[in-house]
Order: structure tokens, then sequence, then C-alpha cells
């Protein structure tokens, strides 16, 4: 367990749950879910933000120290507008990781994986760290890290559906091919989706929605970051195998020497 | 599936306006049956039928059930947020007559436009309260406003707002282009009234075209606009008639255009200069105003809900809690009234005079967080 650790870009990441920053009540509550999380990698919405601003209401509520703050580009409906506003935030904020997103219809949200393509391509040639957000097909994650992103970050459900795993048998095929981490987004709308997640051998989660509108943010947080941490040691360790026969115990025939 | 490819014609199909009887007696033999079954489906999505129901009479004993789940899908689909615009009117020159208007042509009073110098110091005045997100109005007279004056106002407006949009008079696409270029990309229209004998008796003036009126969202969407904002203005025609059609006329934008997002506004009827109490046959009542925001969320899960100044500040924070999305504060419904000239005469009275910092501070009581900035101006090249 002690060897297991999770390395994004070089950098040694501790946590293996990523929080986002939209939906809360309040800048407060967010500050106190994140904190309750355990996060070390926090998103925050571009379109959201003054990211040039360090006095902007919500960025000023996430501690710079502790948090790795990964804009990401939600509202983006094509490469082209993917790359205007990834290349002014870093040229305002000189944060140069980003998560890409790319969804051209408002209401499903779901990615487009030809213009996310096109843009990390882009993107990691400018010396951006990107992290894109992408439907659960295996084949644009192999074009995707081949490209050079430094994650693939595959979604369980449609963003906010609190679906759970519903791409499960893609994603594990992600899981099994990828070189590069594989960070389950979107759609993890329980603590133990985000278990189930973990064990499959998921490199980390990102939960937002399942978190800022829980009766009690700051203690769903909680919950999320001990169903991550429990479904990876599970994982790490090795879950007995499944068996269609039952396997006892105390098995009748012990009592017999060869 | 409707292979009709144009919302006249889809709208047309449907007979709302010329069947009313029809759909009229149709609600009225929705049962209670009918509306326990439809409330047990899960919430989100639309068909004709599940809205007619949801607008019933019977619908009505349901308005609880209705507004928890349309609050549960909110808060799912939008978190507990609340996001702030403001409308900032620039011109109240028109040369439409509008029967319930104060901006009609035929109303004399001394009418107003902002220079482009004035337009840019009342933004800042609005800016200085905290708005990033503008809503450019005018009365419609394209001599008065003009394409050029609204696309270099946008270009002036950029550094100051991280979204601006218009609710002026209707465009060509190669108009909506021009100003989706300048850095404007959202749209309000509202069709006033779906009920095509009824518009016509209402309009005279190049509003009176109802057709080219209702393709107006259509032709912005293709010139790149992402939001568009429809409404009808609630007290000409039956409410759920009202509703029915302009939910026919969001499905439409949604499949059509599909990468522009919609919302739902609800202006009721206002007293304006000039304007007789009119008896208005189809005044709406809160509780009718509710069931018809509630029954459009349980059809439209991810469509935003505006609620402007028109109502009062005390119906607006119990609204805030159903399924609203999107709220204007402190707004002044005359050109100048922010800043430069305050006397100049409003399209309408508002109601909720409160100020953009008391009405975060409601927003804040009611547990939502205010959000001033919701966009970038990085999205639209401009």
């Amino acid at each position: 367990m002690n060897n297991d650790k999770l390395i994004i870009a070089g950098r040694e990441i501790k946590s293996r749950l990523f929080v986002g920053t939209g939906k809360f009540s309040s800048n407060r509550v967010m500050a106190e879910a994140l904190s309750a999380s355990g996060a070390e990698i926090v998103t925050v919405a571009l379109r959201r933000v003054d990211i040039e601003n360090e006095n902007d209401d919500m960025l000023a509520a996430i501690d710079r120290e502790k948090y790795l703050l990964l804009p990401n580009t939600s509202g983006a409906r094509d490469c082209e507008e993917a790359l205007r506003l990834a290349r002014l935030a870093r040229a305002a904020s000189g944060i140069n990781w980003l998560k890409l997103e790319v969804t051209p219809d408002p209401y499903y949200l779901l990615p487009d994986g030809g213009e996310t393509l096109k843009a990390a391509q882009i993107l990691v040639k400018e010396g951006f760290v990107v992290l894109p957000y992408i439907n659960a097909d295996p084949i644009l994650a192999k074009r995707l890290q081949d490209a050079g992103t430094a994650t693939v970050m595959p979604l369980a459900s449609p963003i906010g559906s609190n679906r759970g795993l519903a791409t499960r048998e893609s994603i594990e095929i992600i899981i099994e091919q990828a070189t590069v981490p594989v960070v389950v987004d979107a759609g993890l709308g329980r603590p133990s989706h985000a278990a189930e997640a973990m064990e499959m051998g998921a490199d980390a989660v990102l939960v937002n929605t399942a978190i800022a509108s829980a009766n009690d943010p700051v203690a769903m947080a909680r919950a999320f970051a001990m169903a991550a941490e429990a479904g990876r040691t599970s994982f790490v360790t090795g879950a007995a195998p499944v068996l269609k026969t039952a396997s006892a115990s105390s098995p009748l025939t012990g009592f017999l020497r060869d | 599936m409707n292979t009709k490819t144009d919302i006249y014609s889809v709208l047309d199909d449907t007979g709302i306006d010329t069947r009313q009887d029809e759909y009229l007696s149709r609600i009225q033999s929705v049962t209670e049956a009918d509306v326990r079954r439809e409330l047990a489906i899960k919430p989100g999505h639309f068909s004709l039928e599940r809205l007619i129901v949801l607008l019933s009479e019977a619908g009505g004993a349901f308005l609880e059930d209705m507004a928890q789940q349309a609050h549960a899908l909110t808060l799912q689909r939008f978190g507990k947020t609340m996001q702030l615009y403001v409308p900032m009117y620039v011109s109240n020159y028109c040369i439409n007559r509008c029967q319930y208007c104060g901006y009609n042509a035929d109303h004399k009073f001394n009418r107003s436009r902002l220079t482009m110098e004035q337009a840019v110091q009342e933004a800042d005045a609005i800016a200085s309260a905290g708005f990033r997100h503008i809503l450019i109005l005018s009365g419609e007279d394209p001599k008065h406003i003009d394409v050029d004056y609204l696309a270099e106002l946008a270009k002036r407006l950029r550094s100051k707002f991280c979204a601006i949009e218009i609710e002026i008079y209707p465009l060509d696409t190669d108009g909506y282009k021009r100003l989706f270029d300048a850095g404007i990309d959202g749209l309000s229209i509202y069709q006033e009234t779906y009920n095509r004998r009824l518009y016509e008796t209402l309009h005279a003036g190049p509003k009176a075209d109802y057709r080219y009126r209702l393709e107006t969202p259509s032709r912005a969407a293709r010139a790149g606009f992402r939001r568009l904002g429809i409404g009808a203005l609630l007290g000409l025609w039956d409410w759920r008639l009202e509703t029915l059609s302009l939910s026919v006329h969001a499905a439409y934008l949604m499949k059509h255009h599909w990468q522009s997002q919609i919302s739902f506004s609800f202006p009721r009827i206002r007293p304006a200069q000039d304007v007789e109490d009119q008896p208005y046959k189809h005044i709406i009542s809160d509780r009718q105003f509710v069931q018809m925001m509630l029954a459009l969320r349980l059809c439209f899960a991810d469509a935003g809900i505006v609620v402007s100044t028109r109502e009062s500040s005390e119906f607006r924070r119990h609204l805030m809690n159903l399924c609203v999305t999107r709220m204007s504060a402190g707004s002044k419904t005359n050109p100048g009234g922010y800043a430069v000239n305050k006397e100049a005469v409003c399209q309408f009275e508002v109601d909720d005079k409160s100020s953009p910092q008391q009405v975060a501070a409601m927003i804040e009581a009611a547990g939502y967080e205010p959000v001033w900035k919701d966009w970038d101006p990085a999205f639209t090249a401009g």
C-alpha cells in the first residue's frame, strides 16, 4: 500500500478524490466541504471565476497552498472556444493544468470526442497539463494518451445525474488498457458509486453534484473521501474472487491427510 | 415523429390556438388518477400529454408534490445557486402600437435614447453594483437603435461584463451574426401570445408579423447565440394554452438548435404609462403562475427559469425554493434609469424595488449562493 502512489504529470497526488466547486450554497460551505474531502485537486469552472483576480470570491475561498487548482473549460462548445479559454486562463493565472471539457450540448453536457482530441493535441504541444473529460470510449482514451494528456477522465454517467457507473464495462476496458491515470468523472451520486469505481481500478474519482447538493455537503464530502479510500484499498489488496459455487470456510474433508 | 422543420408549421399542426375548445376540454377531463400516474414518472421529460395533465385543474391539487419534485430536480441540475442579471434599457422609442405597452408609438411622452457615451456610463453604474450579466433592452425602433449601435456597445462593454444579452426587436440572421461576433450571445424574445388571431388584434406595426417573431430564436441560434429566452406575456390568453404553445416552441428549439440553452420567463402584465387598466380576462393568479412554472420544470429538467422584478420581493423569495435559476435585481425599466436620466419613462412598473445587495442577501438567507458571474467573454471571439 505504501508504494501505491498516484502520479500525474510528475506530481504525486495525495488524495484520490478530486472535488468540483460548482453548485454549493455558499463559498463557506464549499471551503468546509473541500477541507472535509481531503482532496488535493480541486476543479473550478473558468466561467464562474475571474481567474486573474485573486480576490475573486470563489477563488479566495480556495486555499492555493493546500489545493491544486484545476481550471476547467466547462461551457466550451468546440475546440476553438476551449483553446481560447485555456490560453487566457493560463496567461492570467500562470496555471497550466487544465481539465479540458468540450460539451456542445447544454442539456446532457456530453463531451465531444473529436473536438476534445483536437484541442488536447494542440494544448499538450503548448505545454498544458491536460486532463480531458471524455465519454467512456476506450479508443478515444488511447488517442488522448498518445497525444500526451496527463490522464483520461471518462464519465460514469451524465454530469450531475447521480446515476453511478452506467458506463462500467467501457471504463473497465479503459482502466485495463490505459497508460495514464484514469479518473472517473461525472455521475457518481453515492459514496458507494465512488467505492465501486475505485474497486474496479480507477486511479481517482471526481465528484461535485453529489457533495454540493447533499443535505450536509461537509459530511457527504467526508463519506466520499472514505469511500474512495476504501475502494482503492480493496483494489490494491485484491478482493477475494467471485465464485459460482460455495467455498466452505470449514471444509468437511479437512481431516484427511496426504 | 413530426417531420415539419419550421416552428410555425409545427405549432400550427398542434392546433392549440385553432382548436382551443378541444384542448380546454382535454385539460378539463384530467383526473386525479392521471395526475398521480404522471407524478410517478421520472420527472424532466416533455410530452404535450404530460404537460396537459400537469397544467390541469386536477393537477392544481398536487402543487406541493409538484413543488417537491421540481425543487429536487432543480437542485440536482443547478445546485444551490441563483444567477443574477440586470436589464439596461437604452431607448424607449418604438414604432409599434401594442395595446398593452407603455412604449406604444401612439403614446405621447418625451422619448429618449442613450448615446453611446451615456450607455457606457449607465453600464458603469450597473457594473459598480457587482453585476456581470447584462441584458440590453430597447423599444422597437431600428432607426434609433440599430445593429451598429448594439455591436459598438457590446465591444465597449465586453471588459465590464462576462455575458451580454439582448431583448430588442427581431433581426435577421446576418444581424444576429454581427452581434454574436461583437460578443453578444444571448437573446430574450417573448411571443407575447401564441394565439395568432389574438396576436393580430393586439399588435400594429412591424411587430404584427407573428411568424417572423416566432422564428426569431431560430435565427439567433443559427447565428451562434447560446442562450435563448422565450416566454409569453401572461394575461393576454388562457395561461394553460399559452404554456402548451410555449412548451412546443421550447421542445422545437431544443431539438433543432441543440447547442443553445433555452430558458423560460414568466412576465405578467404590469401597469404601464397610458395603458388603461384593461379588463384582461386572463390575469393569472399566483397559484396558477406557480403551477405553470412547476409544470414546465417537470417537463424540461435543464431549462433556465427566470423571474424578473415584475414580481414582488416576497413572492420571489418563495419562488426561489421551487425551481428558479435566474433573477434580475435592482431593475430600472427606463433608459438611463440607473445613472444618466432617472426621470425617463419606464416600459412598465417593477414591483420588487430591492437593491441588488438586498436581493443577494435574500438569496443567501434562503441558503443559495448568488452567482454574479457564470460565463466568460473568452467564449465569444468578439
